[in-house]
């Protein structure tokens, strides 16, 4: 058993995946501004590329079709696959129409249908991860955003069949992993991913949202930091001076890794994936762990996480 | 509380007088709803509710956890769990220096997990402390939760939650963020095993806390007035523009809004939960826990295996030592 998850966890494509060194406050500050660009390739600049067709689903079937996030059955190369992500808009009108990329609960409520689709149908999942966040709104509280989040992590959690997610984009707080739990997580090489975005980050915590480029160095929330950290399996390259210079270049290098991790996680029973899945969550973490008081060794004996000598977070998946 | 392993955990019981006077650090204070005013050991007593209109006050963890326990007795577990500092963080000042300030006031995270008894029903339970840098969410808490559930896992006991927390601990970063996750792979634990989960929503349960392990309760009580949000008033209104209701939010608007199963005063909590746990009562635990359960198909499966193999080993075995004197005569 033992012998079997090591090699399990050796196959992964971590190891062969591309390591980008640490960055310097300067080039992380630059990552944000290029992870905002224009010209950026959004979710459906992916599909169009990624597969050879596309099918939107629409709609919550409880209340209204949320724009902010696209959902649909797709063909990629010889087998159909489902694909969710955030949607922003390149243009005034778009932006407003799809909300920024910022989805209410019926955006969520979108996905988890097309994750039951996917389920039914025993098809993989693709998850494209790009929001500055789930919609801040009263109606959206109302109607349940909190736990439309929360539910859309456990149904990716519970998926038998494989899960694969790429941050393209900014992926800030829960409205962003919402969609964020898979088998594998990676990140294109200038994406972003925060537990907020630095503007909210410097408005709470330096009371100045003008320190937005303080906070994004405190935070790092670069590619290479969160390789490091062990939240993420890998980074994917992008052309030139970032995905916005050449879209179908950025979608051939995104196709490279995907092809791998599906292939890879198609070798696993659907139950094996799935504890592994939970597994990769369960470990993350860093914190200490004091010498128990009452001189019991349990303490001592039990898993340690984090708090590595000279390093931190997360080990490195392993 | 036969059950509980008193060499293992460090035991937290404290004398009766101990829990109904105050400590050092409770003082007075008007309700700010009716102004009455009420003494240290009125507070204590009363749970930290106005007699007077029925506000509830803010209450720490451990007072939460004395008012729901048995007598008032719990064993504290894992209390040994603190904060790192994994990013170095710094905003205005360290996150290290936030950490030991917090803990030199006698905090020691923003949860507190417990093993306890609730009407005679045992449980394990975590409350989370909204001293301890706004209750929010960090490796601890996440890890906490996940001990607590695969504890309540191994006993075959419910899991009892009290949420009070701002949301993720920022100066943890990412890792902050990936503790939605964590505790929402943990509660899969308590469904795989068909244990109940009580939540109670505490002033405040808002961002990451209430996106993910605080909306996945069996059943989901809030005391009255909590402000449960994943983005507070505040951040709405600067996003939007919209002028937001005085009750936006609010317990009981939320309880109009489908999103809680009731609002509960907190001195009916100890009722109310131990009501729920006898409903779902199985009636005798232990004799066969879902773990034994679990080890028990594990050696089946690999007996099982083992068998399979087991003509092609023979068959190998019977190759490898074949002696002249049995071959065929032909």
């Amino acid at each position: 058993m033992t012998a079997r998850r090591g090699r399990q966890f050796v196959r992964k494509i971590t190891d062969r995946m591309h390591r980008p060194p640490e960055q310097s406050d300067a080039a992380t500050w630059e990552t944000i501004q290029r992870v905002r660009h224009q010209e950026r390739p959004y979710t459906l600049d992916y599909i169009a590329r990624l597969f050879s067709d596309f099918e939107e689903i629409r709609g919550d079937r409880l209340r209204n079709d949320d724009p902010a996030i696209v959902a649909g059955i797709a063909r990629y190369g010889a087998g159909p696959i489902v694909v969710i992500g955030h949607q922003k808009g390149r243009d005034a009108n778009e932006r407003t129409y799809r909300n920024f990329g910022m989805p209410g609960p019926e955006g969520y409520r979108k996905g988890m249908r097309a994750m039951a689709l996917a389920e039914r149908l025993d098809l993989p999942v693709l998850t494209l991860i790009d929001t500055p966040g789930a919609f801040p709104g009263a109606g959206a509280e109302e109607r349940g955003q909190g736990g439309a989040i929360a539910l859309s992590m456990r149904t990716m959690l519970r998926l038998s069949v494989p899960v694969v997610s790429v941050v393209i984009g900014e992926g800030s707080s829960g409205g962003a992993l919402a969609l964020g739990v898979a088998d594998r997580v990676i990140m294109l090489e200038n994406s972003t991913y925060s537990v907020i975005s630095p503007e909210g980050a410097a408005a709470i915590l330096w009371r100045d949202a003008t320190k937005a480029p303080l906070a994004a160095s405190a935070f790092r929330p670069t590619a290479a930091n969160c390789y490091r950290l062990g939240i993420t399996d890998g980074v994917v390259p992008e052309p030139g001076d970032g995905a916005h210079s050449d879209h179908d270049e950025a979608a051939r290098l995104l196709d490279g890794y995907l092809r791998r991790a599906l292939r890879e996680l198609r070798e696993l029973e659907p139950a094996e994936r799935r504890r592994q899945r939970g597994e990769r969550y369960r470990r993350i973490g860093a914190f200490r762990e004091l010498p128990s008081t009452n001189g019991s060794a349990l303490a001592a004996g039990r898993e340690r996480m984090g708090e590595r000598p000279g390093g931190s977070g997360a080990a490195p998946a392993d | 509380m036969t059950r509980v392993h008193v060499s293992i955990d460090r035991l937290r019981r404290r004398p009766r007088d101990e829990r109904t006077t105050p400590s050092a650090t409770d003082a007075g204070a008007a309700c700010p709803g009716c102004g009455t005013h009420f003494r240290a050991e009125e507070l204590v007593r009363n749970r930290r509710v106005c007699t007077g209109c029925g506000h509830h006050f803010p209450a720490s963890a451990r007072q939460r956890l004395d008012a729901l326990a048995d007598r008032g007795e719990w064993i504290e577990l894992w209390p040994e769990l603190r904060a790192a500092d994994p990013l170095q963080f710094r905003d205005l000042e360290p996150y290290a220096g936030r950490v030991a300030k917090a803990e030199a006031k006698g905090g020691t995270e923003a949860m507190i997990a417990a093993r306890l008894e609730i009407r005679g029903q045992p449980a394990v339970a975590a409350a989370m402390e909204f001293g301890f840098l706004g209750g929010s969410m960090g490796s601890v808490v996440g890890e906490k939760l996940a001990r607590a559930c695969d504890r309540a896992v191994a006993e075959g006991v419910p899991l009892v939650v009290i949420t009070s927390s701002g949301g993720a601990r920022m100066q943890e970063g990412i890792l902050a963020l990936m503790q939605m996750a964590k505790t929402v792979v943990a509660f899969e634990a308590m469904s795989e095993a068909r244990l109940p989960i009580v939540v109670v929503l505490a002033h405040p349960t808002t961002g990451g806390v209430w996106a993910s392990f605080a909306s996945l309760g069996d059943v989901t009580y809030a005391e009255p007035g909590a402000l449960i949000a994943f983005s507070g008033p505040r951040v709405i209104e600067q996003t939007t523009r919209e002028k937001l209701p005085e009750d936006f939010g609010r317990a009981e608007s939320q309880l109009a809004n489908g999103q809680v199963d009731d609002v509960v005063d907190r001195r009916e909590l100890p009722e109310r939960i131990g009501r729920v746990l006898a409903i779902l009562d199985r009636g005798p635990r232990g004799l066969d826990p879902p773990p034994a359960i679990q080890w028990a198909q594990e050696r089946a499966e690999r007996a099982a295996r083992a068998a399979q193999s087991l003509p092609a080993l023979s068959r190998r075995l019977a190759e490898r030592f074949r002696r002249p004197e049995d071959e065929d005569p032909a």
